[in-house]
């Protein structure tokens, strides 16, 4: 797994309060691991602070499973 | 009670009679207080006033959305730590009858009263909400419950305000950050100076405690919305206005 993965994953650990277990690639922020909609935009100003990366509302909307968010990530920081 | 300390509030309108004693009041409980307002002078003296290396000020014209925006990071710096207090209080009339009301009236008081104070919220709720914890106090007026004949303009804004910050209080209630609104009746204060005496006459043949209002009456109320006390108050209107209506 990627650094970015990792650090992803740890970031909605700390945030949701969920078991790193669950926190798969494709588990949904919403359905799976039980956040609100303020939850995911938490986390949308978590990850841009963390990376250093802004993330704007038309791509966060689409983050909805960590996969999603990794993947966002990633091709922010190879580009 | 209604300790302050280790808190920074940010005024808006610090110029003014109600903002001016909102500021007075919250320093003397022990935030840290920036004041904010068009006319430098009377920031500098005013906080200058207050004395000690708890009280700054930021000079910004909130009809200017550039300047609202970026307002809450400005304060931030002057005060070396993030908002905890949102006092949104800037606001301004444009008095005309609806008929013969311009464009530029109704847009201007909408800008100012309703617009920057939305701009502001959005900006300092970030903070709020990664600290789990803030207070937002919105300064609205009597007329945004009752209309008044005139103020089509400023009594829709108020209105409007009353409106946001509940919508605001059930979307970051979960966060620990409150949202709550005073809505002043009629105060003595350079806004209600242009008021003849016949005017103030008939006024306060409706304001059954007999007097017009002080600042310092909005000010306790605003002390107790930002204290640690009322934490289990959200999406309250808090009507300070002598019994003229009882809401």
């Amino acid at each position: 797994m990627s650094e970015i993965a990792d650090k992803v994953k740890k970031i909605v650990v700390e945030h949701l309060g969920v078991e790193e277990s669950k926190v798969t690639p494709e588990a949904s922020f919403i359905d799976d691991l039980g956040a609100d909609s303020l939850d995911t935009v938490e986390l949308v100003m978590a990850f841009e602070e963390a990376f250093n990366v802004e993330i704007p509302e038309d791509a966060a909307e689409k983050i909805a499973t960590v996969k999603d968010a990794i993947d966002y990530i990633e091709k922010q920081k190879a580009a | 009670m209604f300790n302050l300390e280790g808190k920074v509030a940010l005024i808006t309108g610090a110029t003014g009679g109600i903002g001016g004693a909102i500021a007075t009041t919250l320093h003397e409980h022990g935030a840290h207080v920036v004041l904010t307002g068009t006319r430098e002078l009377v920031l500098q003296t005013h906080t200058e006033m207050l004395g000690d290396r708890r009280a700054s000020y930021v000079v910004a014209n909130l009809s200017s959305p550039e300047e609202a925006d970026t307002l809450i990071a400005r304060a931030e710096e002057a005060a070396g730590a993030p908002v905890d207090i949102l006092i949104n209080n800037a606001g301004l009339t444009r008095d005309n009858l609806a008929i013969r009301m311009k464009d530029e009236e109704w847009d201007q008081v909408i800008n100012l009263d309703l617009s920057s104070p939305f701009r502001l919220c959005r900006a300092a709720l970030k903070g709020m909400l990664r600290k789990r914890k803030g207070r937002i106090v919105n300064i609205a007026s009597i007329v945004g419950a009752t209309g008044n004949p005139g103020q089509a303009n400023y009594s829709a804004a108020k209105a409007g305000l009353i409106g946001m910050s509940k919508s605001l209080a059930q979307e970051v209630g979960s966060r620990g950050v409150t949202v709550n609104v005073i809505a002043p009746g009629f105060i003595d204060t350079p806004m209600t100076s242009v008021l003849t005496d016949a005017q103030k006459e008939k006024l306060l043949a409706k304001i059954p405690l007999g007097t017009l209002g002080e600042p310092k009456d909005i000010a306790a109320a605003a002390l107790y919305l930002c204290s640690d006390e009322a934490r289990w108050v959200t999406g309250a209107v808090l009507h300070v206005n002598g019994g003229m209506a009882m809401l």
